[in-house]
């Protein structure tokens, strides 16, 4: 073999070497740092000094940040994560630098207002945040309708909500919905039906995926806890007749008070415990219900939503 | 007279597309703009926006950087290897020489941005399906990114023409900077008095204006781009062009080149 090729095998198989041994180096070092540190640290916290930084090229950096903290959100969430101690900062910095990216308002209002872990549960700064994308986008109705939807859900202001509504109307080209929500909070704040209206203009007005995936859950987990309501009524109108709960729901048929066997919005049918209790077949495949659930139901980390969605 | 910078500016156009390095930097932009689709799938509604955002920071930083590295050279690269001499020996006047070696530059780097430019429209057509008449806005930004590249290529040439390549890199890369903040100079310079603040307001009016010719934000978000602004960026950018190139003329006529 000539001296020149046995130089050049015994380099390739050092390179391949040297890189494997990198490699493997790399992933001990990923293990021997905590996550922690990798993760929670904002090593320039000042959007105005990261906005001079940028040299200009702003819009760049603001989608750099923002695609952080979408990353951020969605690792902690996924982790199940109680605390989200860098998304507000985060979407304060992205929204500085580029205070037209109007998805970092929306989703970032609702990253941060949900309650853990669906969210920050830290409901008052996203009201700062979407305040302060009003105040840069003044007739995007949109931040007006978040910002109404944050005080009636998360806050359970109705004065605030109507108030945002109100304001979201005047704009050109905003929504009808918003004038309707505006007037119909004073009489409905707080049931049901002012909610299902919400969830369903959310769902109209959208063409997001995951938006249109999350309000359609909504609406669902609303109708379910309804129609829990309504069975468990009819169970106690039984008992009071009767004298004793119902074996099964043939026997709330035979009474007249039922049609038939109630199903739920998945088409499972609704099951009538020996205690009087009504459940759902499936609780995980319904997120955020609240009534139909099995006693001490811890739901999944994260919401599960329906591909039809 | 025209006809001898149209040769020297084919001759510096030629020999500038003969250059690996400007091919590198041509295909990392190109690169940059198609990771552009990749780096939209990993975040939430911005796909459009990246692709022109960092399509575009893409297109005017590798155009600068071309600029920078192939205008300091255009100067000493030619007394290096006497080849000036053989130039300026035939009927070729000291001015032709560096508005030719300009206008050849100028040239190459328009070509560059079209390639650049076609690389983020290919990216813009994937991850929209189709053209909006609001991606004509891109346009203009380009416009703007090419005047900065002129500005920047008449700075090179100018700086070039006194000092050596290295330190006239870091001129042109330090005005560059500087300029990118001439908004917040004239601010600053706002705030001072006596004076200083005449000293701080020439400072500010001499460092050329790069703020004003990035809209790369504001076309992103399908803004329009007032005609006013066009015009006046123009104006400013072929005045400032004028006014480093008439200095590196001025210098490169006294130079003592023996």
């Amino acid at each position: 073999m000539k001296p020149s090729r046995t130089i050049t095998i015994f380099a390739g198989l050092l390179l391949a070497g040297c890189l494997l041994a990198s490699i493997l180096l790399q992933r001990r070092l990923d293990q021997e740092r905590s996550q922690a540190t990798l993760e929670e640290i904002l090593y320039v916290p000042s959007p105005k000094v990261l906005k001079r930084l940028s040299l200009g090229y702003d819009g760049l950096l603001a989608d750099i940040y923002w695609t952080r903290a979408v990353q951020y959100f969605g690792g902690k969430h996924h982790q199940g994560a109680q605390e989200y101690k860098l998304l507000a900062p985060l979407l304060e910095i992205t929204t500085e630098l580029d205070p037209q990216l109007m998805v970092a308002y929306e989703f970032g209002a609702n990253f941060l207002s949900a309650k853990p872990p669906n969210g920050a549960g830290d409901p008052q700064r996203a009201v700062e945040l979407v305040e302060y994308g009003i105040r840069q986008n003044p007739n995007e109705w949109r931040l007006y309708y978040n910002l109404g939807f944050i005080y009636y859900m998360e806050l359970h202001d109705y004065a605030g909500a109507a108030d945002a509504f109100a304001r979201g109307s005047k704009v050109p080209k905003a929504h009808p919905w918003l004038r309707i929500m505006a007037a119909q909070m004073a009489q409905h704040a707080g049931d049901a039906k002012m909610a299902r209206m919400m969830w369903t203009a959310t769902y109209e007005s959208s063409t997001d995926p995951s938006i249109r995936a999350n309000a359609a859950t909504h609406l669902r987990a609303l109708q379910v806890d309804e129609e829990v309501s309504a069975l468990e009524s009819i169970v106690a109108q039984y008992r009071q007749k009767a004298g004793h709960l119902p074996g099964g729901f043939p026997d709330l048929i035979a009474a007249g008070l039922l049609r038939g066997v109630p199903i739920d919005p998945l088409g499972h049918p609704y099951k009538l415990t020996p205690d009087g209790r009504v459940e759902v077949q499936s609780p995980d495949d319904l997120a955020f219900i609240t009534k139909g659930t099995p006693p001490g139901y811890v739901p999944p980390k994260v919401p599960k939503f329906l591909p039809s969605d | 007279m025209s006809g001898r910078i149209v040769h020297i500016a084919s001759n510096t156009f030629r020999e500038a597309v003969r250059d690996r390095v400007l091919y590198n930097l041509v295909a990392f932009a190109l690169l940059m703009s198609g990771a552009a689709v990749l780096v939209g799938q990993i975040s939430i509604g911005i796909e459009r926006l990246v692709v022109i955002n960092l399509g575009l920071t893409a297109v005017s930083l590798f155009g600068i950087v071309i600029a920078i590295f192939i205008g300091i050279g255009l100067v000493s690269k030619e007394i290096e290897k006497r080849t000036l001499y053989t130039v300026l020996s035939r009927p070729v006047r000291r001015w032709e020489f560096i508005v030719g070696k300009f206008c050849g530059l100028a040239g190459t780097l328009v070509v560059n941005t079209f390639f650049m430019a076609i690389g983020v429209f290919g990216a813009l057509l994937y991850v929209s399906h189709h053209f909006q008449r609001a991606d004509g806005w891109v346009l203009v930004a380009l416009y703007f990114i090419i005047l900065q590249f002129l500005i920047i290529t008449a700075l090179a040439l100018l700086f070039s023409s006194f000092s050596s390549p290295l330190l006239a890199a870091v001129f042109a890369f330090s005005l560059f900077i500087i300029g990118s903040f001439a908004e917040d100079l004239r601010g600053f310079a706002s705030m001072t008095s006596g004076v200083s603040r005449w000293l701080a307001f020439g400072a500010a009016y001499l460092v050329p204006n790069f703020s004003a010719l990035n809209v790369i934000s504001s076309v992103a978000h399908a803004q329009p781009v007032s005609a006013q602004l066009i015009a006046t960026n123009t104006g400013y950018a072929l005045v400032y062009v004028g006014m480093a190139l008439c200095g590196a003329v001025l210098i490169f006529e006294r130079r003592n080149l023996k």
